[in-house]
């Protein structure tokens, strides 16, 4: 389709293909008919037949479409904006954080506390950062205003928790420096999930 | 197996045999539900219950559990009396029924020497008794849905009405034919009249498969479950139950679906006749549990109609191509004798 067909808004003019369907009989005799061929159809057991399918589909052949929540989950997409992550620098060990304050700055809804101070080399380092996550709204302006990538969105989602406090330390969302290795780099923007080719499917139409 | 071979039935027998049934049978119908869940879920490409116990089997406790320990609620300006009493008698007519009909294959208890019979009372007018039964099973949701003072249960009443009271037009027109070729209404008659091998249904397709669509309709299944159509009436007739009260509706819904399998399987599918490799006992629970599994397939499969397509039904196309199958039956027997 061209663009030029594309932009045509004009529906009284476009060709429309009319499905072809049967008139609804006006005789006796039609409806009769209609009758006959509706009841000596095999559609209800078509209908039959393809549940029994799914079924054999989902016992002996591994299609069962059930995710079992608590034990497997999902693979869930970079953009998504779950509780943040501070991320370490994978040649020192050191956090990225270089207590610019940006974050802080940008946050709309005042969320993000910091304080720093100079260390013996006179480099900044961060004393204290919390995140109230009774106020954050998730937006991830902290995340895009970054220069070092040091504060992401993390892909962690359950945060039913007695405490919001349980979250919201800078050692909480600080990478463990034992899992260093397991570290996601924060993949931008606009990053596809890594699940995307498992979830392309055909449209309905095909069956 | 020769009639004449039998021991005598006593007391005793009839005794265990309805202790039997009702234990079974009501064990087999909570079962059901269960089964119910697991089937539609595989249908649906679900898992159902599977995590009390094992595969989700002591699901069946833990629902009965639930439906003993709830409180049983009983509406301020239901008429009491009748509300407690219609869930009763739902259950009661479906396992007096069940009294009649050939359920499990008789046996002798060793040492105390007690004939146990197939079925707990063989009279010989069995089909009329398990159909009158049935029928009358139609007071429960009848009886519930006026008594509970709620609209929902005055609509589910009202179908219960139609559909019930129409559907036993057809299931006895339907079965009327068997009757004339066997010429006799009792089960063992029946089951002796296919012991050749030869299934009724060979000779009545179209008995068969109207009967099948009355027994639906009669035991409130899905193509035809307008009584409790949750979509459209909430629950219908028993909107206003809780706690056990709702679970003997289910009880007796389920031993109904049993009811209906075991006829069918008597009447039209060569009952519990050995069958090449296969014996008598297992023939028949094969067949009733396949009726059983067929029911559980049709709710997987099919949508609901809508009370007034369901009347069409009943009246415009059943039940004339019953009186024509049951016209068509008698001429060809008088041609032949």
């Amino acid at each position: 389709m061209s663009l030029e067909q594309f932009k045509n808004r004009n529906v009284g003019t476009q060709n429309y293909k009319t499905l072809d369907l049967d008139h609804t009989p006006v005789t006796g005799m039609g409806q009769f008919k209609q009758v006959v061929s509706r009841t000596f159809k095999p559609e209800l057991f078509v209908g039959l037949w393809v549940t029994f399918r799914e079924m054999i589909n989902a016992l002996f052949r591994g299609k069962m479409h059930t995710t079992q929540y608590p034990f497997e989950k999902l693979p869930i997409s970079p953009r998504y904006r779950a509780i943040h992550d501070m991320l370490r620098l994978l040649e020192s060990g050191h956090y990225r954080c270089i207590g610019c304050g940006l974050c802080e700055k940008i946050c709309i809804s005042n969320c993000i506390t910091m304080d720093t101070q100079y260390d013996e080399n006179q480099r900044k380092e961060v004393s204290e950062y919390t995140i109230n996550f009774g106020r954050c709204i998730f937006c991830g302006y902290c995340a895009e205003v970054c220069p070092e990538l040091a504060i992401v969105h993390g892909p962690r989602y359950e945060t039913a928790s007695e405490q919001r406090a349980s979250f919201s330390l800078f050692e909480d969302m600080l990478t463990p420096i034992d899992q260093l290795n397991l570290q996601q780099e924060y993949q931008g923007f606009g990053a596809i999930s890594p699940n995307a080719d498992e979830n392309i499917k055909k449209t309905p139409l095909a069956y | 197996m020769d009639a004449t071979h039998l021991p005598e039935v006593t007391a005793a027998g009839v005794i265990i045999k309805a202790v039997l049934i009702l234990a079974v049978i009501a064990a087999i119908a909570g079962f059901g539900t269960y089964i119910e869940r697991k089937i539609l879920a595989f249908m649906q490409r679900r898992y159902g219950p599977q995590h009390v116990g094992p595969y989700g089997l002591l699901q069946l406790v833990a629902d009965g559990i639930k439906l003993f320990t709830k409180e049983d609620i009983i509406p301020q300006h239901a008429n009491k009396i009748i509300f407690a009493v219609a869930p009763v008698i739902t259950a009661a007519t479906a396992f007096i029924a069940l009294a009649a009909v050939p359920v499990f294959p008789d046996f002798t208890i060793p040492f105390i020497d007690v004939y146990v019979p197939s079925i707990a009372s063989d009279i010989n007018i069995g089909i009329l008794f398990v159909l009158g039964m049935m029928a009358a099973g139609l007071y429960g949701p009848l009886l519930a849905g006026m008594a509970q003072a709620n609209k929902w249960g005055i609509i589910g009443s009202a179908r219960t009405a139609i559909q019930f009271l129409s559907y036993e037009v057809v299931t006895g027109l339907s079965i009327l034919a068997p009757i004339m070729m066997v010429g006799s209404l009792s089960f063992v008659d029946f089951n002796d009249y296919q012991a050749d091998g030869t299934w009724l249904v060979v000779y009545q397709p179209v008995a068969f498969i109207l009967f099948l669509i009355a027994g639906f309709a009669e035991t409130n299944r899905t193509p035809f479950d307008l009584l409790e159509h949750e979509a459209e009436i909430i629950s219908g007739y028993v909107t206003e139950y809780s706690g056990m009260r709702w679970g003997l509706f289910f009880i007796g819904e389920y031993a109904n679906m049993i009811t209906i399998g075991v006829i069918a399987s008597v009447v039209f599918l060569g009952g519990y006749n050995d069958f090449w490799i296969f014996p008598g006992w297992l023939m028949i629970i094969g067949k009733i549990a396949f009726s059983f599994f067929f029911m559980l397939w049709v709710r997987a499969a099919w949508p609901h109609v809508r009370p007034d397509q369901l009347m069409w039904l009943c009246w415009k196309v059943l039940m004339p191509l019953a009186v024509v199958n049951v016209v068509i039956t008698g001429i060809v027997i008088m041609l032949v004798q």
